[in-house]
């Protein structure tokens, strides 16, 4: 792996010079939250406050899998005939992405890329996107990143991360995307003597802030073993059901297909849904295998933390903590999981 | 790249209604493009989304059997919105299909043994289409003695009616057609499909045997096959549960870490064993 510098004041020309072959996306502050927020002209985004001890509101699933995705559209005078959306296949660099978000594409790779059904709406996205991750110095009170096999550093789906040394970026290169936009800058230097090591010393302490301690191969060998214990019965009582925490969640990935129609104009689309809600699993002839809360809490922990892991050997969480923040009823995943564990 | 979530085209060439309530109606569709006709390879046992524009998408077992060139047949109940939507459909219209999708039936496990088709209601669709395939003159030959056991509320009720008939007159297959309870007109056999399939049913021995019907009829059909000596292995079930994007992904038909769309419809009693009883 590659390593080079970039000194504070030269980043803002860095992301600038991107602007000609890219579209950049950067976290920018929205009323009261970061969202990721297209760089229209040099400048009009303030990247330091992307770099910040806070992660955006809204993960960057959206960028790869959007909340609402057409996949053709009809009139309904003329049966048979489908207009497929033509993708954009502009280039573009996302700015800013925090280590858990950058984890959560492993997630996404594995469903989105099988062999037997890639997603084309999907692969087309990631092919065109180059992602600049930001290492976590100051973790936040929520994250639990270290325990779910990611931490405030793990560069695993980037194509460049950068480590915030004080008056300069450490910046690893990870991949030939990450390489060609540095090779494109002339603001790149080589480390100097010292500097690697003043970057473990900020990983370690930065690693040391997250108090959590979850063991997740515990969790799952309980999960394993007690689909009918009675800790279902009560865990998800203070749950409301409001799915808040499915739509935030980075690898939260569960759809739906309709159709949406005005007048005689429709089209089918693929839209977000959430194993929180009655209807999500409601048959036809009134009958539910998820009929209570009780079921879907169970359902949400069980899919994360042991069927996808059974089936794709990691956990569907990258401890970003949206959904401990953002929860409206404090419903604690990481109490949850504590519980499981002294089960 | 195959774009999964793209129906093909088909005309619905046929519409019979099949019930005396007038709830459940097939559809024999034929495909507009030759290669999507190509493509659509499969052996009993999947199902497919069925598309119409503004009204969505909904899954159901494919009743055709491969043996049916150029023909994809469903057979559809009348229950909520969408399956209102096709009722109202007429021949000629196009419609899109999004298939097949999910496994068949282990038919290579069958070959050289007994085969026992336990069925109720109109869970009968993708039984028609194995028996069907059993009994095609390129396959027959493949499988020992073939037993049939379909059962319906009332005679008017019964599925494939026609059919039935045929299949009765044949000496290699043995068919055994039931009601719940007496009616006029009907000099058949009266009784529930799991004191019947008590009866008829071959040794266990040799044979495997495939249950597919309302909850209630599994339930009380399951304990007596296993009286009868079949083991979970050579019990098939074939499992119906909400889906949308029929490929494993969308999150809403699993049963613990198997998705009834991908790794379903059809399981074995011992697989279903192993997983949590959430269906």
């Amino acid at each position: 792996m590659k390593e080079k510098t970039i000194k504070k004041n030269e980043l803002a020309n860095f992301v600038a010079g991107l602007l000609s072959d890219y579209q950049v996306f950067a976290p920018a502050k929205e009323e009261e939250s970061l969202v990721l927020k297209e760089m229209q002209a040099e400048g009009d985004i303030d990247l330091d406050i992307g770099v910040g001890p806070v992660n955006t509101k809204k993960s960057i699933k959206e960028f790869f899998f959007p909340q609402k995705e057409r996949f053709f559209s009809y009139d309904l005078t003329k049966p048979g005939e489908m207009e497929e959306p033509v993708l954009s296949d502009k280039k573009r660099v996302i700015f800013g992405v925090r280590p858990c978000d950058v984890n959560s594409i492993s997630v996404f790779d594995a469903i989105f890329t099988s062999d037997q059904y890639p997603d084309p709406y999907y692969i087309k996205r990631r092919e065109r996107t180059t992602i600049v991750a930001i290492g976590c110095n100051k973790p936040e009170t929520t994250c639990f990143c270290v325990d779910t096999g990611g931490g405030p550093f793990s560069a695993d789906g980037s194509d460049l991360l950068l480590v915030d040394l004080g008056d300069e970026y450490l910046v690893q290169v990870l991949t030939e995307k990450g390489e060609t936009l540095v090779n494109g800058s002339s603001g790149f230097s080589e480390p100097k003597s010292g500097v690697l090591q003043k970057r473990d010393g900020i990983v370690e302490e930065a690693q040391k802030a997250i108090k959590s301690d979850i063991k997740i191969k515990k969790v799952k060998g309980w999960l394993d073993n007690n689909f009918d214990a009675p800790f279902w019965d009560t865990v998800h009582e203070k749950c409301i059901g409001c799915g808040t925490c499915t739509y935030l969640c980075p690898t939260c990935h569960c759809f739906d297909i309709l159709d949406e129609t005005k007048g005689e104009k429709g089209e089918r689309i693929r839209i977000w849904d959430s194993c929180m809600y009655p209807q999500f699993t409601l048959h036809a002839s009134g009958g539910n295998p998820r009929k209570s809360g009780k079921e879907r809490m169970r359902q949400r922990v069980m899919h994360k933390f042991k069927y996808f892991v059974d089936n794709n050997e990691m956990v569907a969480c990258t401890g970003c903590g949206r959904c401990v923040k953002y929860c409206p009823v404090n419903l604690d995943i990481r109490e949850v999981l504590k519980q499981i564990q002294v089960s | 790249m195959n774009n999964p979530y793209l129906p093909i085209k088909t005309r619905i060439e046929k519409v019979i209604m099949e019930t005396e309530d007038r709830n459940i109606k097939s559809f024999e569709l034929s495909f507009i493009n030759k290669e999507d006709e190509e493509k659509f390879q499969y052996l009993p046992g999947p199902f497919a989304e069925i598309s119409i524009p503004g009204k969505g998408e909904a899954p159901f077992g494919i009743a055709s059997s491969p043996t049916e060139k150029g023909v994809l047949k469903f057979s559809i109940n009348r229950t909520g919105l969408f399956t209102e939507a096709i009722h109202s459909l007429e021949e000629g219209d196009i419609i899109g299909v999004r298939g097949p999708l999910g496994n068949n039936y282990p038919i290579e496990k069958f070959e050289n043994k007994n085969v026992v088709i336990v069925s109720g209601g109109f869970a009968f669709t993708t039984l028609r289409s194995l028996t069907k395939y059993m009994i095609h003159e390129d396959n027959r030959s493949r499988f020992n003695n073939i037993t049939v056991i379909y059962g319906a509320r009332n005679p008017g009720l019964l599925l494939y009616k026609d059919e039935l008939k045929e299949w009765g007159k044949r000496d290699d297959i043995d068919l055994n057609v039931t009601v719940d309870a007496k009616a006029p007109g009907w000099d058949g056999r009266v009784g529930f499909v799991p004191t019947v399939t008590k009866e008829v049913a071959p040794a266990s021995e040799d044979s495997y045997v495939i249950v597919c019907g309302p909850p209630i009829m599994i339930k009380f059909t399951i304990p007596v096959l296993e009286e009868l000596g079949f083991p979970p292995e050579r019990i098939i079930l074939s499992l119906e549960m909400r889906m949308k994007c029929g490929i494993g992904i969308c999150g809403r038909c699993n049963i613990g870490e198997k998705y009834v769309c991908k790794d379903g419809p059809v399981f074995t009693l011992a697989q279903l064993n192993e997983l949590p009883g959430e269906y």
